[in-house]
């Protein structure tokens, strides 16, 4: 066992470390979306420039790393500064359906992904499937030589950002069967594809998508047909591992402000911090967080292990980082009383980013249920 | 031991259901269900509605145009608001000022600023906490210096809750310096509108400017409107403290918000059945209604011992710790319930132009707002480590 970071990972996150520190903060992320911005296009580029899009894919697919342990290194920098630029959406769910399921040509979208000049999104979430993967309404029906899209797909992250989106549509079987579910690649420029943008609650983006219609080719399949379940699952663990990696980073940020303020806020005469009361329950909030980081390894470590040990870890860590993220949240928000509800403090940021992370692919209930499932079976 | 409500009182439960049904517009009713913003016209509509029937100043003596009901009456009637979906009446004049002036102030303030109040004429905030003063209030710096006929007032409030809409405030001040700090407070009244004072809006981690900061710069306030003696002002805020406090339970939201969830759980699909079919989510709402209906009587027991002329005391701090817990824990799992769609920030909606999407069922755009917002339940009026160190000291004595 090891629990050190090869060289080549520690170097790549200290380069990203000191680049985001450099160049990213609560308030440039607060005029940026003040100003309208979805994300900051020249942050994405230079993330693209330093390899950090790279390292979600493998050699293989022209990328330098691609396991979980690089999803990890990346993700919890990216939420140590709570970044907002479309990577998970992007890199790890489409650019890693594209990976498992593209052919060659399908696959040349990977480099441009890579290069940060353009930007995926998936498009499989629909208003009454929740957090079930299964749940596809959406139909793809032969029509001639070519397929027929129809349905609507919400919560797409980065929907409206992205110039090619990956779509989940049901070719046969019933409303809920993991079988019949194919994938195809659709630009969101396309007639009949009708996308309306909307901000989330922690300043990422999401979409609307209706498909009225959509004609596609043969070739605009993404895999074999009616057969992309496991590679959604798959994606969805990578993605999973991600937001998790990054709700870590967050969490660690939201503790440092908060030991900071322990530290500096006097009342009574005194630094609060020095109240046995709140020193224990900061005390508590380490102790989960580091339980939370333990998680986050188990599921980096297993994310190429066998289907059922791979999702019982994908449920049993998100559902402790969902349950560890509420703790992080109520505690830094409470100790440091009416400046932690503040927009302008960036507290409110990481709690912001912390609490909708347990909305993105399945909260604690969700997979409390599918873990005692998954072990059952 | 009776649980039951006398007559009188169930005949008092019906009068108000029937009111509620008969006045409280729909259109307001309906964004306070929903967790909409409401406006300031929405809240003066309610009020001058309860003022006409009498019901505005429920703890007021009727001689100052109250309803002077007891403690069972108003907790019949919190009830009963909340769960029609009412708007929440703002308590500053209402419940936290008049208290004080009917106590501590003299006749000719009570005529002058309570019909004020009830008219809505005027809009009372809360000038206590500064930036340097939170849980510490005694450490407040705001200092008032008597200069002739008037205070001259310089320093800063913060955490102001809809200071943008008021035009009077009831302020902390230092008029005495070299004393013990709770000696040295002035209860002061001033009229937002004298120069000199400044409101700047906070907004906070839901999005919404509901908080402030006000800035006082050599404002000039008239003598006659401090209330009780100089340099007893800790005594009157203290007394605010543990009277007039039967509504800090928030019993009535918490079973408002109880409605909302069962509601919403039982008609949103999740794995293929109800949410309300799933163990772990059924598990969790059940606990807190659990919990609703002993916090009922525990309220109940506290309020009806406060009506025989006993003051509830530190009660009122296990009442406000416990109350807000629950009332938290309702908005996690309202916020849970609401799923994915919870994701859209979707400020349009919630201000009630209601030609806005909200990308899913219509409660959820307000779910994981009303969540953050609801964190301040535990910080303010004392936060919630403040109430449980005053238990330690009044009741355990520790």
């Amino acid at each position: 066992m090891d629990f050190n970071l090869t060289e080549e990972r520690a170097m790549l996150r200290d380069m990203l470390q000191r680049f985001l520190g450099e160049r990213y903060d609560h308030e440039a992320r607060r005029k940026l979306i003040a100003s309208g911005a979805p994300y900051d296009a020249d942050i994405l580029i230079e993330l693209a420039k330093l390899g950090i899009l790279g390292a979600m894919f493998s050699e293989d697919d022209g990328g330098f790393g691609g396991t979980g342990f690089d999803l990890l290194v990346v993700f919890e920098e990216l939420g140590r500064v709570g970044t907002i630029e479309p990577v998970v959406g992007s890199a790890v769910l489409a650019g890693g359906l594209l990976s498992e399921l593209g052919n060659a040509s399908q696959k040349a979208l990977i480099g441009q992904v890579i290069g940060g000049v353009t930007v995926l999104a998936l498009a499989h979430g629909e208003p009454q499937s929740r957090y079930d993967l299964s749940r596809v309404h959406t139909t793809a029906q032969a029509d001639g030589g070519q397929i027929v899209l129809n349905g609507t797909k919400t919560h797409v992250v980065n929907g409206a950002q992205a110039e090619t989106l990956v779509v989940s549509a049901r070719e046969n079987g019933a409303k809920d069967d993991e079988g019949g579910i194919s994938l195809f690649l659709v630009p969101l420029a396309l007639e009949g594809v009708t996308c309306i943008d909307h901000r989330n609650v922690d300043d990422t983006s999401g979409a609307r998508i209706v498909f009225d219609n959509v004609r596609l080719a043969q070739s605009d399949r993404l895999g074999k047909a009616g057969s992309a379940f496991a590679a959604l699952e798959t994606a969805t663990a990578r993605a999973t591992l991600a937001v998790c990696a990054e709700a870590v980073g967050a969490m660690e940020a939201a503790k440092a402000l908060t030991v900071q303020y322990l530290k500096e806020r006097k009342q009574f005469g005194v630094p609060i911090g020095k109240f046995q009361a709140l020193q224990h329950r900061m005390v508590d909030v380490l102790i989960e967080i580091e339980q939370a980081r333990s998680a986050v390894v188990n599921l980096a470590g297993n994310l190429e292990a066998e289907r059922n040990i791979r999702e019982r870890h994908v449920s049993a860590t998100k559902n402790l980082i969902g349950r560890v993220g509420a703790l992080v949240v109520e505690e830094s928000i409470q100790m440091h009383g009416g400046i932690g509800m503040t927009d302008e403090y960036a507290l409110s940021h990481f709690a912001r980013r912390l609490t909708m992370i347990d909305h993105l692919f399945g909260d604690v209930d969700h997979h409390l249920e599918r873990f005692i499932a998954l072990s059952a079976a | 031991m009776d649980l039951s409500y006398t007559q009188e009182q169930q005949e008092f439960r019906k009068e108000v259901r029937v009111f509620l049904a008969e006045n409280l517009p729909s259109r307001i009713s309906e964004k306070v269900r929903l967790g909409k913003r409401l406006v300031k016209g929405d809240t003066q509509e309610w009020s001058a509605m309860l003022n006409a029937r009498g019901w505005l100043a429920a703890n007021w003596p009727k001689q100052y145009g109250g309803a002077e009901w007891d403690a069972v009456q108003r907790q019949i009637f919190e009830e009963e608001t909340c769960l029609a979906h009412a708007p929440r009446l703002v308590p500053f004049g209402l419940t936290m000022l008049a208290p004080v002036l009917l106590a501590f102030g003299t006749e000719e303030q009570r005529q002058r600023f309570l019909p004020r109040i009830l008219s809505g004429v005027d809009w009372w905030c809360q000038g206590y906490s500064e930036p340097g003063a939170g849980s510490d209030l005694a450490a407040l710096k705001t200092t008032a210096v008597l200069n002739g006929n008037h205070y001259v007032v310089n320093g800063q409030k913060t955490w102001t809750t809809l200071g943008q809409h008021a035009n009077w405030i009831f302020c902390l001040v230092r008029t005495s310096a070299d004393v013990k700090k709770q000696s040295g407070i002035s209860f002061l009244l001033i009229d937002m509108e004298t120069p000199g004072v400044t409101v700047r809006p906070i907004v906070l981690i839901d999005g919404q400017a509901e908080v402030n900061e006000i800035f006082f710069d050599n404002v000039r306030v008239p003598v006659e409107n401090l209330v009780g003696e100089q340099d007893k002002g800790w005594t009157y805020a203290k007394y605010l403290l543990t009277h007039e406090r039967t509504n800090i339970a928030g019993v009535g939201f918490s079973d408002a918000a109880l409605a909302t969830l069962k509601h919403v759980a039982a008609h949103t699909m999740a794995g293929g059945r109800p949410l309300d079919r799933n163990p772990h989510f059924a598990a969790r709402m059940a606990q807190v209604e659990i919990d609703l209906m002993a916090m009922r009587t525990t309220n109940l027991r506290v309020v009806s011992a406060a009506a025989k002329g006993q003051a509830p005391g530190a009660e009122s701090s296990m009442l406000k710790i416990k109350g807000t817990i629950l009332r938290q824990e309702l908005t996690s799992l309202l916020r849970r319930a609401a799923g994915p769609d919870a994701m859209p920030y979707l400020p349009e909606f919630l201000e009630g132009r209601d030609t806005t999407d909200p990308f899913g069922p219509e409660h959820a755009p307000s779910a994981a707002p009303t969540y953050f917002n609801m964190r301040k339940l535990s910080i303010f009026g004392g936060a919630n480590e403040i109430q449980r160190t005053i238990i330690a000291k009044a009741i355990l004595e520790l």
